[in-house]
């Protein structure tokens, strides 16, 4: 498949669309990346994603692909000569699936609720956030990746997460090294891979636009 | 693949999502034992097979259970190719055919169960993002027999079962299906003629009396 046109919409702090620059990285595809202004979407993201409006938008030769593990098995199935992200098993796609899909339904509405609530609400938030992950821990087991010896689709969807743990950890006044170290040191394994350090942002950064996102909502 | 697959599916008759699988199933002509769980007393089966969600439908192929009613439904279209393709193979109309069931996933069934399950302001907005939602469904079904095209796929698969729920919406929400969206009536009548749907959706009473015995247990009655 020639990497005629690809464009991704995307905003630096996402963690979804992080998950669609570390495929395309995976991959080896050129691509141009647009940034979008969320308070000020671009008429292109609204031609593009109708239905939500939302980023990430994948478009390849004019053709939008949105929603992040859509864009991410997209990538897998359109470039398929290279990095295979999704196992060849049928039961092995369904268990990575699965997880995916967890760490859609947990780790990121769990994760808001850390920064923008208090009190019992972030305490019962924060119980269960360690609850996921440790259950992804166990997940993972003794392997170096989710995918097994390589990097594959559920390391693809869950690091990204890793950039914003820093925010949670400052927000919710707690560790999660101290209580998932081996989740941190898979993170840290998938950070040496370039195509997730070039499509991750620094923690820091993600603190300070979270601080500024606290403001502009208004949230103490 | 081993002669005498085992097919188990741990299951709930009113469950869209139980239903989804139950097409598929049909779809592929495939044999296999329906267990229907009590969601109040759920099986130590369940509890041991999907203990992330403790949640049906799981599908459970020998011995290996399988949960999350799309994910079983891609598992079972592939395992099982040789007949009723339910993805399209151009990856491009992979990636639609996910998108609107995703769509159907986020929308459908929470604002449905909103507007079922509430009283109200709340039930009054669910009633109109849930029209809202069809409107966007009929769009995008546009003139096509059904969503994938010419022929029945993933995306009539993730939302037929709610058909089974449309007389709930109608007679709690107070609108009627057939008049304001006829086309999806249309698509709807045209998927119940096949075998493997009108075989595995539940009744649209049944439905209705499972969701008032939910409402009366919320109070919302």
């Amino acid at each position: 498949m020639a990497n005629a046109e690809v464009v991704l919409l995307d905003f630096w702090p996402s963690p979804f669309g992080m998950r669609v620059r570390i495929a395309l990285a995976e991959k080896g595809i050129k691509y141009e990346y647009k940034e979008e202004d969320l308070q000020n979407k671009s008429a292109l993201l609204l031609q593009m994603n109708p239905v939500h409006k939302k980023i990430p938008v994948l478009i390849h030769n004019g053709k939008p692909v949105a929603e992040s593990l859509i864009a991410v098995q997209y990538i897998d199935e359109a470039w398929k000569d290279k990095a295979p992200l999704l196992p060849s098993d049928p039961y092995l796609r369904a268990q990575a699936k699965f997880w995916a899909d967890f760490v859609d339904k947990k780790i990121y509405a769990l994760g808001r609720k850390i920064w923008a609530t208090k009190g019992e609400e972030q305490e019962a938030a924060k119980k269960e956030f360690i609850e996921s992950l440790k259950l992804m821990e166990g997940k993972l087991g003794e392997k170096p990746y989710f995918g097994g010896e390589s990097f594959g689709y559920v390391d693809v969807v869950l690091v990204p997460f890793y950039s914003w743990f820093y925010a949670y950890e400052v927000f919710g006044n707690f560790s999660i090294e101290a209580e998932c170290p081996k989740l941190i040191q898979w993170a840290k394994r998938c950070s040496e891979k370039e195509s997730v350090l070039k499509s991750l942002p620094d923690h820091k950064k993600v603190h300070g636009f979270v601080l500024e996102l606290k403001k502009r909502l208004g949230i103490e | 693949m081993a002669e005498a697959d085992q097919l188990l599916l741990l299951d709930l008759l009113p469950s869209p999502f139980a239903a989804r699988v139950r097409i598929a199933l049909a779809e592929k002509g495939l044999n296999y034992e329906s267990r229907e769980e009590d969601l109040s007393n759920k099986s130590p089966l369940l509890l041991k097979m999907n203990p992330v969600h403790k949640q049906i439908p799981v599908l459970i192929h020998n011995g290996r259970p399988i949960c999350e009613s799309m994910v079983i439904v891609q598992y079972i279209d592939q395992v099982w190719n040789h007949k009723s393709p339910l993805l399209p193979s151009d990856p491009y109309r992979r990636a639609h055919a996910r998108f609107w069931a995703d769509y159907i996933d986020k929308k459908i069934y929470p604002i449905g169960r909103m507007l079922w399950a509430s009283k109200g302001e709340v039930k009054e907005a669910s009633k109109k993002d849930l029209i809202e939602c069809f409107k966007i469904l009929e769009g995008e079904l546009g003139d096509k027999p059904y969503f994938g095209g010419e022929s029945f796929g993933y995306i009539d698969l993730a939302l037929i079962p709610f058909y089974s729920f449309f007389y709930t919406f109608e007679t709690l929400g107070n609108f009627s299906v057939v008049v304001e969206f006829p086309k999806l009536m249309d698509w709807a009548q045209r998927c119940l003629l096949k075998e493997s749907v009108s075989k595995s959706l539940c009744d649209q009473r049944n439905v209705y009396e499972a969701v008032l015995e939910i409402r009366k247990k919320l109070g919302a009655e």
